[in-house]
């Protein structure tokens, strides 16, 4: 299946590569790099190429291109799927996954990807059977280990590989158990020119945070499960379960991972809870425009809507702007033509705006689209679908777990056009 | 390789290389790999890395392991000096380091290995960790791309490795079938439906293989649910019949639905085994892996009926919050989707909208499925929503955008007027591209419906002045050009202003002008004929050669000469002929050909190694290959089984469709399970009379009595074979009558529970009937007409069976009356059911409550090592029972107990029935365990007759006499024994065997020999037995097995039986 790996960087630099089967050369990234000079924008770049003898395909992450290279009829998914895995272990050993990262623990990055693809066919890829094949690295380890000699590979045999529950490594303990649930809230939406709301969705996700001992069970259920339209879980999660009583009953992985992520059914109305007041305009013939905008909370259930930024791009005859915010703190980047607004928190009182003057490139014609507006903000301690964890039960261990919920609202893809 | 440790138990040579000279600097080792992971050549080094191989320090070791599979094909001399090494590991104790041996040697392509490789395969696929199957699995394809002459032996090894029950080996070993034998479909017939079972516990790389390869599969066996849809579609003239259920009923043979393909007339019944399918992979969408969620929507694509597909939408578009990577295959597949099934996506509309933010590739793929969406209805809409992307800065968005509209605009003619409107407007657009674009489009449109658009045209002409892009210049001169009639004052100066310009132009638009030039030649030659000769010479002395070519041919056509040529006179019809309308159509269209979600799909050319996906049959084939023989029953009556038996407990929503779903699901659905209470009361007794005699000390004058009964019945039965059903069915009513007048409690026990003996019949219906694997092997389609046409009573049979059922019946009895008629007895042999209920608790020492257990030689669901116990409950008390559970066991070593679910509530007179699990661990001691009530307490035990310890294997002759041959010796116990007269027929003799013990009738050759087969449950020996009554009445009982005690006590048991 996978045949290689390219990681490439975004200067074209390819600065690690792995081959399961025989080595397939270099050159063969001479066609993706055509590709990306075609494309212009990295995010362009089409996710799979056909060369004559391969085919490649590609996933863009943090600023890498992980390449890989197929040889025959593969479903493209199960590539894009696998590589993202590869990136979210990365991730989730070194704390990020860029290229100084990368080539810093060459050795284990080798070893990870040795575990993870057997013959291009993907073999572990759990993170808690890979964590105890191949042991993080942490800064004391490292220290210990340049002392001692030893090494980062585990010397226990990947039991969790054999076991039914292949998700959790065995013989987990801990001094304090606690379980933590995140309920993260995402509001998609697109607002029209009007203010009227073209598209919104709620999308949600449950992050948890494991740390019990043993091998718990555990069940978690809602005061009101039948806001959940459509979900898709984690592994460990007993589907007939779910069906038959909207439980969520598992053994969970340890450490943090996703439970579920769901959609909140479209028939029901979402709040939105900002609002924008817009008013960008380009004047004909002359160098310049003007640009006022203001935000104030709509619909936010009583609580403070914070962390709001407004990033913009503006049009690419824009020369420089020339801005007044009454609150938080802008930038325009002239090269990309981007202008981002960090606002912070609302106050009623005082709603804040942004106002003041664009320099247009003289000469050039205006540009006829006003820029459209993406806005991130969080709301604490609020899950705006209304979704409420009822309870956790754990059976299987004797201890107290410490239990907590936290629920936060943010934007997703919420965009206003004007 | 991840097992490492364990290697440094190779003492030895290897001690040497010890620790203090590589552990902290292991030579050339990591620069090594920094070498290679940097693409560079590090060759060099192989002799210093590989020294490193026994080296103890894992992580030199490992290390060592990816240098050595890097650069063995290089160096291959020097790599073999490192297989000793593995080869040790391959036969070390621990699983994992088997397992890490084998991936390592498998992985160095040394092509001298090969004939290890092999062999060590071969070993590890029958290794009994299933790990190391599975790395065997991994390491097939390895081998196959190494030396694809050793493709037959590694079928072989695949076969082997398919027919595994274990998720861990699933997945691996289907991907090795995909990339060694994909042609080999008849591999997979035997293991589809464990294949669909365990699909939801394979881990998730491994269920998108399968997947893939079930829907090949599928469509080679099944026949399409859609087919009578389809056929609608193709003749919509028939559509007067009203609706297809009309249709496909064939209410009234008409003629002209004679000539209608044969299966257009039989109500179209799903096959069990698609529908199993389509059950199983539907949990999946629910996956949290991309992958997995389109393969489940491809298959549900080409497989499911159209009424069903709706549910992989909402799936496909939660992806579409996924990485960009992920929308951009799986917007690919909505696009072919939407095409094909509108309606699934319609609901959806809104989460394709565009967000300015979206990459390029992204907004276009998105446009084209809300193009393929638009109707009569969200027009308006989809419409409104272009106008906002009109204004886009993406230049390549916006000129996307124009061409769909233009495609809104062919497809629906509502809103042609509508979208025309728009372009022209667009036509005074700043941008230019955003022109070009638009005239490309506004030409495609006005070719549809030239004569109402002068004024378009006219505006059209006005552009040439301004607009530059060629494309769009050659498309506003082709337009006045086709209809010049429509426009004769403006024609003729646009000619002339293009004259003037014409040697600046490009090369396209060039070729426009001489058209436009020849054909106001043709209509209004008086005005142009100079302009259009100077057109001609300017072109005939062009640069291109096509332009000199074209002005040349020109010429000679519209301008007579002296020959007077015949071709000039039919020049108006050669140029101004009425031209069709070009359609537009999506890029998407037919890409269903290919497999959706796979590589070829999305680049829309054959990929190397892509399997058409084979259109549906005409015919299905014989679904009975699929039946499978060995060793828990047949899965088929197994998951049936399982179904009911779980009912009670877990309302599972599985429960809920039957097995044979008919795709309408109306009143013609055959539903067995409705009718089933209703034959119950016949055939419950059957099942009591031939219930089987159990050795056990409280064997009751009453149950002899049945024994003569049945030997009775029996005869009566040999009589009248051919109509054997009937036979049967008379048999178990008449000696219903008889039992009527037995003890009253019996009478009782068959009244009050229809659970356990529909249970039993069930069980009875849908066994397998080992011994005839000569003649075609009965599946479940038996099951219905066995019952159906002669034993249910006419109230409760709606309709006839379908045809293909019945069919198979005919053939299944024609082979049954073929065969020697030593066989006709076997094919009852399942009929004897479990054995006979023993108490457990009596009613007096359980104050009321009356405990009863009946091994159900069912196998136990989630554990095949357990024995299932059928434990009954009655409540004779006045007081309900509640709380009733399975308390504290304490089991002697190794046997393990699976509970049944705690039963709330046992009112009086009420009786319940309860699974549980035993796992005896291949002996006879009794399990004891606590029962407790919330009141009470009570210690019961439950002691196995040794022949429930085992359950039948199925194996041909041949193979059991193979079997046979290695079991010899110590493990071979001989009696002799005198049958009594009452075994003079080979059916009693059968029926006793097995009804002693859990075993298989193996198809034998001579007239008075028996064999059968079994493996005992927890270790899984094969326990083979053979009675020899040739000589006379003096027979000899031979039982083969492992398990000495075991086959000890079986023989004891067996000569009792017989001997009685």
């Amino acid at each position: 299946m996978i045949h290689s790996l390219f990681l490439i960087n975004c200067s074209g630099d390819i600065f690690l590569e792995k081959h399961w089967k025989s080595v397939v050369s270099q050159s063969v990234c001479d066609y993706f790099f055509e590709a990306q000079e075609k494309a212009a924008d990295v995010e362009n770049v089409p996710p799979v190429i056909s060369t004559p003898h391969h085919y490649l395909i590609s996933i863009y992450r943090d600023k890498l291109f992980f390449v890989s290279v197929i040889q025959t009829e593969v479903p493209p998914l199960f590539v894009i799927e696998f590589l993202h895995r590869v990136a979210d272990t990365f991730q989730d050993y070194f704390g990020e996954c860029s290229e100084a990262a990368i080539k810093d623990n060459v050795v284990i990055v080798y070893e990870l990807l040795e575990e993870m693809l057997d013959n291009g066919f993907p073999l572990a890829t759990e993170s808690n059977i890979l964590k105890e094949l191949i042991k993080p690295p942490t800064i004391l380890r490292s220290v210990v280990n340049s002392i001692t000699g030893s090494s980062n590979v585990g010397d226990t045999l990947p039991t969790g590989q054999l076991s039914n529950i292949p998700w959790r490594r065995a013989g987990v303990k801990y001094t304090n158990n606690e379980a933590y649930f995140d309920v993260i809230e995402e509001i998609d939406a697109i607002i029209d020119k009007s203010g009227s709301t073209v598209f919104a969705e709620i999308q949600g996700v449950i992050d948890a945070c494991i740390k019990l001992s043993g091998m718990p069970d555990l069940s978690l259920s809602f005061m009101n499960p039948r806001l959940l339209d459509d979900v898709s879980f984690h592994p460990c999660i007993r589907f007939k379960r779910w069906e038959s009583e909207r439980v969520l009953s598992f053994i969970p992985p340890d450490g943090n991972f996703r439970l579920i992520s769901y959609r909140v059914s479209s028939q029901n109305l979402v709040a939105i809870p900002v609002y924008v007041k817009h008013n960008i305009s380009f004047k004909e013939n002359s160098s310049c425009g003007r640009f006022d905008i203001t935000i104030g909370p709509k619909q936010n259930m009583g609580k403070t809507i914070e962390g709001i930024t407004v990033t913009v791009h503006m049009p690419k005859v824009v020369l420089n702007m020339n801005l007044t915010a009454t609150q938080g703190s802008y930038t325009f980047d002239p090269v990309t033509k981007v202008l981002t607004w960090d606002v912070g928190k609302i106050t009623p009182q005082k709603l804040p705006s942004l106002k003041g003057l664009v320099n247009l490139q003289s000469g050039a014609p205006k540009p006829e689209e006003n820029p459209s507006l993406n806005i991130q903000f969080k709301i604490q301690q609020l899950a705006i679908s209304g979704l409420k964890v009822n309870r956790l039960d754990m059976y299987g261990e004797k201890y107290k777990p410490f239990k907590g919920v936290k629920y936060i609202t943010k934007a997703g893809k919420f965009q206003v056009r004007t | 390789m991840s097992a490492a440790p364990a290697y440094s138990e190779d003492k030895g040579g290897s001690s040497s290389l010890g620790e203090p000279e590589y552990g902290h600097d292991p030579k050339g080792v990591l620069p090594g790999n920094g070498m290679i992971a940097r693409g560079k050549n590090a060759s060099d080094l192989f002799p210093a890395v590989v020294k490193n191989v026994a080296c103890k320090n894992i992580e030199v070791k490992k290390l060592v392991y990816v240098y050595l599979v890097r650069y063995a094909e290089e160096q291959q001399d020097l790599a073999l000096l490192s297989i000793s090494t593995f080869q040790r590991g391959l036969k070390d104790p621990n699983q994992l380091i088997r397992a890490s041996a084998l991936r390592v040697l498998s992985s160095i392509r040394v092509p001298i290995i090969v004939p290890i490789m092999m062999l060590a395969i071969k070993e590890a696929a029958s290794d009994m960790s299933p790990y190391v199957r599975k790395t065997a699995a991994h390491a097939i394809p390895k081998l196959y791309s190494l030396d694809s002459d050793q493709k037959d032996q590694l079928i072989e090894v695949i076969e082997k490795l398919l027919a595994d029950k274990t998720t861990l080996v699933a997945g691996s070993v289907v991907m090795a079938f995909e990339e060694v034998c994909p042609e080999r479909i008849d591999l997979i017939h035997k293991n589809y439906r464990k294949l669909c079972n365990l699909l939801i516990d394979v881990e998730e790389w491994g269920q998108v293989v399968i997947i893939n390869m079930l829907t090949r599969y599928a469509r080679t066996q099944f026949l399409s649910p859609n087919k009578n849809e389809s056929l609608l579609e193709e003749n919509p003239e028939k559509a007067f019949y009203g609706s297809e259920e009309d249709e496909s009923k064939g209410s009234g043979p008409g003629p002209e639905e004679a000539a209608a393909p044969l299966a257009a007339r039989r109500p179209y019944i799903m096959d069990p085994d698609h529908r199993l399918l389509l059950r199983n992979t539907k949990p999946l969408l629910q996956s949290r892996s991309a992958a997995v969620v389109m393969a489940v929507a491809q298959l549900y694509f080409h497989l499911a009926p159209k009424a069903e597909v709706g549910v992989i939408a909402k799936a496909l578009v939660r992806l579409l919050r996924s990485h960009s990577e992920v929308q951009y295959v799986v917007l690919q597949n909505v696009a072919t989707m939407s095409i094909k099934r509108r309606g699934m996506f319609e609901p959806y509309l809104k989460s394709f909208y565009i967000r300015s933010t979206d990459p390029t590739q992204i907004k276009i793929l998105k446009l084209e499925v809300l193009t393929n969406l638009a109707n009569e209805t969200n027009i308006p809409t989809v419409l409104r929503e272009f106008q906002t992307y009109i204004r886009s800065m993406d230049k390549d968005f916006v000129a996307a955008t124009i061409q769909a509209i233009g495609r809104c605009a062919t497809n629906i003619g509502r809103v042609r007027d509508t979208c025309l409107n728009g372009l022209v407007q667009l036509l005074s657009n700043r941008d230019e591209l955003v022109v070009a674009e638009s005239v490309v489009v506004i030409k495609k449109l006005l070719q549809m419906q030239p004569s109402q658009h002068g004024e378009i045209i006219k505006h059209l002409a006005k552009l040439t002045d301004n607009i530059q892009v060629p494309m769009a210049r050659a498309s506003i001169l082709w337009l006045i050009g086709e209809y010049c009639e429509h426009v004769p004052r403006i024609a003729p100066d646009v000619l002339r202003k293009m004259a003037k310009s014409f040697t600046a132009e490009e090369d396209i638009v060039k070729l426009q002008v001489i058209n436009l030039a020849a054909k106001l030649y043709l209509t209004n030659s008086k005005q142009t004929k100079l302009l259009t000769q100077y057109v001609l010479s300017l072109a005939k002395y062009d640069q291109n050669y096509d332009i000199r070519d074209r002005a040349r041919f020109t010429r000679q056509l519209i301008v007579p000469s002296e020959q007077g040529g015949t071709l000039s006179r039919h020049a108006k019809k050669l140029f101004l002929a009425p031209k069709p309308a070009p359609v537009l159509e999506s890029s998407f269209k037919d890409r269903d050909h290919f497999q959706l979600g796979s590589l070829s799909h999305l680049l829309n050319a054959k990929a190397t190694g892509y399997q058409e996906l084979p259109d549906w049959p005409e015919e299905a084939p014989d679904p009975s290959v699929r039946n499978v023989e060995v060793p828990e029953w047949t899965k088929c009556s197994n998951r049936e089984k399982r179904k009911e038996k779980e009912k009670p407990f877990y309302s599972d929503s599985e429960g809920e469709s039957g097995p044979t779903e008919s795709a309408d699901s109306g009143e013609n659905g055959m539903t067995p399970h409705k009718s089933a209470p209703q034959y119950h009361g016949l055939l419950s007794s059957e099942n009591m009379v031939l219930s089987p005699i159990c050795p056990s000390s409280d064997q009751s004058e009453e149950e002899q009595k049945k024994v003569k009964r049945k030997k009775k019945a029996h005869e009566r039965k040999e009589t009248s074979e051919s109509s054997e059903e009937e036979g049967s069915a008379s048999d178990s009513s008449s000696s219903e009558s008889e039992s009527a007048s037995e003890s009253e409690e019996e009478e009782e026990e068959d009244q009050a529970e229809p659970d356990t003996w529909r249970r039993k019949t069930v069980r009875t219906r849908g066994c397998p009937i080992p011994s005839l694997s000569s003649s075609p092997p009965i599946g479940r389609h038996y099951e219905l007409p066995l019952i159906s046409p002669t034993v249910t009573p006419p109230s409760i049979q709606p309709v006839s069976p379908p045809r293909v059922v019945s069919n198979s019946l005919v053939t299944d009895l024609e082979g049954l009356t073929l065969t020697d008629s030593s066989l006709a007895p076997s094919l009852l042999s399942p009929v004897m059911g479990p054995g006979k209920r023993q108490e457990l608790l009596h009613r007096v020492a359980g104050e009321g409550l009356a405990i009863e257990y009946v091994f159900s030689r069912q196998p136990f669901p989630g554990d095949p090592h357990m024995v299932s116990v059928c434990i009954h409950f009655s409540n004779s008390s006045d007081t309900p029972v509640k709380g009733l559970h399975v308390g504290v066991t304490h089991q002697q070593s190794g046997i393990r107990i699976q509970e049944f679910p705690e039963i709330e509530s046992l009112a009086p007179g009420d009786s319940v029935t309860a699974i549980m699990g035993i796992n005896f661990s291949d002996s006879t001691q009794a399990a004891t365990f606590q029962l407790c009530t919330q009141t009470r307490q009570f210690y019961v035990s439950i002691q196995p007759p040794v022949g429930e310890l085992m359950a039948p294997v199925f194996m041909s002759e041949n193979e059991f006499k193979k079997e046979q041959a290695k079991l010899t010796g110590m493990s071979e116990i001989t009696e002799k024994l005198t049958l009594p007269d009452t075994c003079s027929n080979d059916h009693i003799i059968v029926q006793r065997v097995t009804a002693t013990a859990n075993l298989g009738r193996i198809p034998c050759g001579a007239p008075d020999e028996y064999r059968f087969a079994g493996r005992t449950l927890t270790s899984g020996s094969l326990v083979l037995l053979t009675l020899d009554a040739r000589v006379g009445a003096a027979a000899q009982l031979t039982v083969n097995s492992e398990k000495m005690v075991i086959g000890t006590m079986l023989v004891k048991d067996v000569i009792q039986a017989l001997t009685q």
